[in-house]
């Protein structure tokens, strides 16, 4: 239910992108980390239906899950983290450190091709 | 097809403002931390009894953030320590807009800790910044052992987790929850996190969570 809220600075902020840019948007990419807690149907419907008369009707949204890493602090590999069974893909141990997760971010804006004279 | 490159937080609005807030409240010298768990957890009951526990000794003020009614903010100004309500009428999580404006209306000038007691709900609240120096997470035991593992998202995000109702696993045979099996599961996700086995209830375990609080005020 917080995608809600998610959706609604999604479509503010590429809102102002397309204004900015003056064209009419028909596809973002956008990228959020696992500790989001983003759950895509219910995003993309929230989206959908927030969208209604703004420059962002009608857009397509697709979403990149972009994975958790951890620190191993036995043999210091980098490694992607499975949530539901933590440990260190190196070593096997569950010493580490979570990374920062991926912050929401708007990645990339399509346009629609404008055919000039 | 004309793609533009953008990389803008979708968030950023909210950041702004748990910035602002996070200004504020260091320009008052107060700390501030975001309350989140379960509904029905004991978030209020917890700080009701801390609130007077540290009468005299630590001023506290409270920010309740709830669906419908001002039930939490009466049961906070019953202690005379100055409550705030926030009615989100349906939203599931504050959002930092809403605490600036709330934190506008408290005493900082008179206060040293400013509590929010976000939205009962394991979920949501973890992907809004308040502006808070932490979150602190209660898992009360009849919720059940596995929650550190099911939303791991809180207890990793957490500074503190508040074990809370352990009178009744003093009970033999009314609820199974193994203690061991939770603070195993949060510090694997957070290794630094302060575990307080607590019963706001009977008080038992709360001189610890008071000690690590005191602690938090040396910092400001």
């Amino acid at each position: 239910m917080h995608e809600a809220a998610m959706a609604q600075n999604l479509v503010e902020v590429i809102s102002q992108e397309a204004r900015a840019h003056g064209g009419r948007p028909i596809r973002a990419k956008m990228s959020c980390g696992m500790l989001n807690a983003v759950n895509d149907d219910v995003l993309s419907f929230a989206f959908e239906a927030l969208a209604r008369g703004t420059p962002c009707e009608g857009m397509q949204l697709q979403i990149e899950h972009k994975l958790l890493q951890a620190k191993c602090r036995v043999c210091r590999r980098i490694f992607a983290v499975d949530l539901a069974g933590v440990k260190c893909l190196g070593c096997g141990a569950d010493d580490f450190e979570l990374l920062p997760d991926a912050p929401m971010l708007l990645e990339q804006i399509e346009f629609e091709e404008v055919h000039k004279e | 097809m004309a793609k533009v490159n953008v990389g803008k937080k979708i968030l950023s609005a909210n950041e702004a403002h748990a910035l602002k807030n996070s200004e504020l409240l260091t320009q008052h010298r107060n700390r501030c931390f975001n309350m989140i768990s379960s509904p029905g957890s004991g978030k209020t009951t917890l700080l009701v009894r801390t609130i007077c526990d540290l009468a005299g000794a630590v001023k506290i003020g409270v920010i309740e953030g709830d669906i419908q009614t001002d039930i939490d903010a009466r049961r906070i100004r019953a202690t005379n320590a100055p409550a705030i309500q926030i009615i989100t009428e349906g939203a599931c999580h504050l959002s930092a807009a809403q605490v600036h404006q709330a934190l506008q209306k408290l005493p900082l000038d008179n206060l040293e800790i400013v509590f929010i007691e976000n939205v009962g709900n394991l979920v949501c609240p973890s992907s809004f910044e308040l502006g808070e120096d932490g979150k602190i997470v209660v898992l009360s035991v009849a919720e059940g052992d596995d929650k550190p593992a099911k939303y791991p998202a809180i207890f990793a995000k957490s500074k503190v987790l508040l074990v809370n109702k352990i009178d009744l696993l003093a009970v033999g045979g009314l609820i199974d929850f193994d203690l061991e099996r939770v603070k195993a599961d949060a510090r694997r996700l957070n290794k630094g996190i302060a575990i307080f086995p607590i019963s706001a209830r009977t008080g038992e375990g709360m001189a610890a969570w008071y000690d690590w609080l005191k602690g938090q005020l040396a910092k400001a």
